[in-house]
């Protein structure tokens, strides 16, 4: 940090100004202006006052610290009552607030009216060393490299590089361990399989109950999951399989239906069902809009059109929800007839 | 800290206080570093203080997060909340989940600690932000701090990141679809997408691994990082010593300012305060992430609202900007455009900034070191490039509320969307001419103001009758501010020896980058325009007011 510009003058340091040009007759700087005293620099009453000022902030500092303490026992959280949490934080919190901020403003007050507002004036000096330190630094690096020969033994030196370069490669190897275990199971494959299967139950989120077709009324929507999913434990991977089987499921009128020939029979007696994963990104498209029949994602505003084969009517989302085909079984239950024929959720790689 | 060898003297500050110091210094040397900053000047200026607003918010998020790890439990494993807190009694959650609440309701001061250390960060990362416009409009990252430039522009995005991991920890809805959105966008990446997402998961989505591992990431190796390059910040800072505002007695070769003791060290030790006591006072006061109010994660609800912390609302906003139906298939391979585009613009984007020292650099061919911040007006393009900036990232922050700001001013989504993505592009370039032409025109009012003085609010009543306003010139300190001393002159390519034209490409940028400029005044030109102005006067024959004639140098 310490500069000795003395000895380094051999040859002036010049860098190049580039393209600026300096005016030949430039306004002169005026030099520092004269200090102008402070009125507790003049006034031997506004001195003292400022001097209580700072030492009454620092011992209302000391008060608010015991008042914070007295607030954590006079402010228990432990008879479970909500207000209690509210009192807790905001007593305790002001009394450390305030403790803080009366050392802080004392402090600043302090260095603004007693201490000194003297300008000092330091030299710059170039952030590079001067010639004399450059040199020995470069001569180091000669001696060094004559004794030890870096330079001149190559087959050494690069032999030393490809040893260093290869000791990386293991420990970026362990970390193939995160990877699937299986050969067989590639996440591209996965991604392409939901829990959806044919004759599969679709039930209510979360409580796993079947749905009657004749219970889904004109214009209502059911948030849906297969009826093996219900039964999941945490640790059978019942979010990780949620998160793709997840279906929202709404009736209208048959006639508003635009269906494909194809898939003309997915659907029943107007009641429709979507993969609830957004093809953006994939958040749930849980907002359903009734009187248009639209789906709205509420993380990017993705719009998709639920009469329309759930195309993409709007927002950043480029491929229609993916339809879960569905049918009644004898007791009027809706079921599934398949898994989706699409992957479900934002697009990838190898989708197709 | 000499005081061991003045023997006859008393020690300063006392007995203790010569041995202690006496002790230290036998064993560190420590004099010599105290020798070289105790008095060592910094110049003064409120926006310097914008720079330590994050330092001192990260000692806060330091010292908050150490407390939260205590008893925060970085866990994905189920179980079921048992605490005070009455709704969520019995809910199967993850030990992360479970361990936040109790953090909020079952310990005292606990909920305090924890809004705390959410605001801390928030206030971090604005304070970088702050900082780094304040730098940027300056000037302040020409050499020789162009690195520092780059260590604070990294600190920005490691900031950012510590923000992210930490708003994923509580596995609460919001954290969750945050993550579900980051899955999305890595699921979305040619070639290795699912698989990178598949690893990073521990499995599919959301798997049980993902809050271990932002933990060890949250509280190891990013603040490990965090801390290291503050450092390095710091002490560059000491060995470029700071910048200072062009002003009277003030130059390129010198620091004007306070001593580092006693004025800062009072004045930034109590700024901590302030910044510490300013941080728990919105933290007893308003209400951060009530996570209790969203529930545990399930990939299945969302609300309508959802937003990120503020510092990822441009990326959000990125996403929900993005031209819709690019996607295509080459050999049956998907890109997925709608993602990978504001990916691609954010990169470059953040890549302009972190570059921008060195493209300017090379524009001006300029290798002198350069101490003096600039006003943002006398560099006009910078100060354009910079606001365009600016609006460019603004817009896109918007972007992330367009919901909320189409809700809140009952106007169509679809409209808000369309009106953000022509401000985006279009008001950018608008935005670099307009700021263009205001800083040419400050530049001309200066100009003004030193030539022909300023306006004094006096109107005399000349003897045909007229009215004038009387000017009055300013005083030289004041001046001194206005004038600039060096301008640029566009590099101009010249056929080398094969005569050959190089540099063609540098010349038209160096033309773009100073078209415009004014030529600085020239001392002759002021002396010129003084003596008209006192001559004026003069004619007016409004000798009953010497003030008016000698310049009242008092305003």
């Amino acid at each position: 940090m310490e500069h000795d510009d003395s000895k380094g003058a051999v040859k002036a340091y010049e860098p190049s100004s580039g393209l600026a040009v300096s005016i030949d007759d430039p306004i002169q700087n005026p030099g520092l202006p004269p200090h102008r005293a402070r009125l507790t620099d003049v006034d031997v009453k506004a001195e003292k006052r400022a001097e209580r000022t700072i030492y009454t902030l620092f011992y209302i500092s000391v008060a608010a610290s015991i008042w914070a303490v007295a607030a954590y026992m006079l402010f228990p959280i432990e008879d479970m009552e909500f207000v209690s949490i509210r009192r807790n934080n905001l007593f305790i919190g002001l009394g450390i607030a305030l403790a803080l901020l009366a050392i802080g403003i004392g402090a600043i007050h302090w260095s603004k009216t007693l201490m000194s507002d003297k300008e000092y004036v330091e030299e710059r000096h170039t952030t590079r060393g001067s010639e004399d330190t450059r040199e020995a630094v470069v001569e180091a690096f000669r001696t060094a490299d004559q004794e030890s020969g870096f330079g001149r033994r190559k087959m050494i030196r690069n032999s030393l590089f490809a040893a260093l370069v290869a000791s990386i490669i293991p420990g970026v190897t362990l970390f193939r361990g995160l990877a699937p275990h299986n050969p067989d199971y590639s996440p591209a494959e996965l991604l392409k399989q939901t829990m959806w299967e044919e004759g599969e139950y679709l039930t209510r989120d979360p409580s796993g109950t079947r749905i009657k077709a004749s219970d889904v009324t004109l214009g209502s929507a059911f948030h849906v999951i297969p009826e093996k999913l219900a039964a999941l434990s945490h640790s059978d991977g019942l979010l990780e399989e949620k998160a793709k089987a997840m279906v929202l499921m709404v009736r209208m009128r048959p006639e508003l239906l635009t269906e494909r020939e194809e898939r003309k029979d997915w659907s029943y007696d107007g009641i429709v069902a979507y993969s609830k994963v957004c093809t953006h990104v994939g958040c749930p498209v849980a907002l359903y809009e009734q009187h248009t029949h639209h789906l709205l994602c509420p993380c990017h505003q993705s719009q998709f059109d639920v009469t329309d084969e759930a195309k993409v009517i709007f927002g950043p989302a480029s491929r229609p929800l993916p339809q879960l085909p569905i049918a009644v079984d004898d007791e009027g239950y809706l079921i599934a007839q398949s898994d989706f024929k699409e992957p479900v959720g934002p697009s990838f790689w190898e989708m197709h | 800290m000499s005081t061991a060898t003045e023997e006859k003297k008393a020690p300063l500050g006392g007995r203790f206080v010569g041995a202690t110091a006496n002790y230290l210094d036998e064993r560190t040397s420590l004099s010599g570093l105290v020798k070289a900053l105790g008095r060592k000047v910094f110049p003064d200026h409120w926006s310097f203080m914008l720079g330590e607003i994050a330092l001192w918010s990260f000692v806060v998020v330091l010292l908050s997060g150490t407390f939260l790890t205590f008893f925060f439990d970085a866990s994905m494993v189920e179980t079921h909340y048992t605490g005070a807190y009455a709704p969520m009694r019995g809910i199967p959650m993850s030990a992360a989940m479970e361990s936040t609440l109790s953090i909020s309701f079952d310990l005292r001061g606990g909920l305090l600690v924890r809004q705390l250390h959410h605001w801390a960060a928030l206030t971090f990362v604005a304070g970088i932000g702050i900082h780094m416009l304040r730098v940027f409009f300056t000037g302040a990252f020409r050499k020789p701090r162009e690195l520092n430039w780059v260590v604070g522009f990294v600190l920005f995005v490691l900031a950012m990141a510590e923000g992210f991991t930490g708003y994923s920890l509580p596995d609460d809805v919001l954290s969750g679809n945050g993550l579900r959105i980051i899955d999305g966008m890595v699921k979305a990446v040619p070639v290795a997408g699912p698989w990178i997402s598949y690893m990073l998961f521990g499995g599919e989505f959301p798997g049980d691994a993902i809050v271990g591992r932002l933990y060890t990431l949250h509280i190891l190796i990013l603040p490990l990082i965090v801390i290291a390059l503050i450092a390095v910040h710091l002490v560059l800072m000491i060995v470029n010593k700071h910048t200072q505002f062009a002003g009277p007695g003030r130059t390129n070769k010198n620091v004007v300012g306070y001593p580092m003791m006693p004025v800062y060290m009072s004045k930034m030790g109590g700024f901590f305060f302030i910044v510490f006591g300013a941080l728990v006072l919105i933290a007893s006061l308003v209400q951060i992430n009530p996570i209790w109010g969203y529930g545990p994660y399930d990939p299945s609800p969302v609300s309508a609202g959802t937003q990120p912390d503020w510092y990822i609302g441009f990326a959000d906003g990125a996403l929900r900007l993005a031209p819709p139906h690019l996607d295509f298939t080459i050999f049956g391979k998907v890109y997925p455009m709608g993602v990978l585009i504001p990916l691609v613009v954010l990169v470059i984007f953040i890549i302009l900034v972190a570059i921008y020292p060195f493209i300017e650099a090379w524009v001006t061919g300029d290798k002198r070191e350069h101490h003096l911040a600039q006003r943002p007006r006398n560099a006009a393009t910078r100060t354009a490039i910079g606001a365009a900036g600016v609006w460019f990232y603004a817009v896109l922050w918007a972007a992330a509320s367009s919901d909320l700001i189409a809700t809140h001013f009952h106007l169509t989504m679809e409209g808000v969307i369309h009106a953000l993505q022509f401000l985006l592009i279009i008001g950018t370039v608008f935005v670099y001419f307009f700021t263009k032409r205001i800083c040419i025109a400050l530049q001309k009012k200066d100009r003004e103001i030193v030539l022909h003085g300023f306006e004094s609010g006096r109107i005399v009543r000349l003897p045909g009758g007229e009215y004038q306003e009387v000017h009055k010139p300013v005083d030289e300190y004041e001046r001194w501010k206005l004038v600039a001393d060096e301008t640029f002159e566009p590099h101009v390519p010249r056929p080398n020896d094969q005569g050959k034209i190089k540099g063609k490409f540098r010349a038209s940028m160096s033309r773009w980058f100073f078209e415009d400029r004014l030529q600085p005044l020239t001392n002759a030109e002021y002396r010129a325009a003084l003596e008209h102005q006192k001559h004026a006067l003069h004619e007016h024959g409004d000798g009953g007011h010497p003030e008016i004639e000698s310049g009242d140098t008092k305003h």
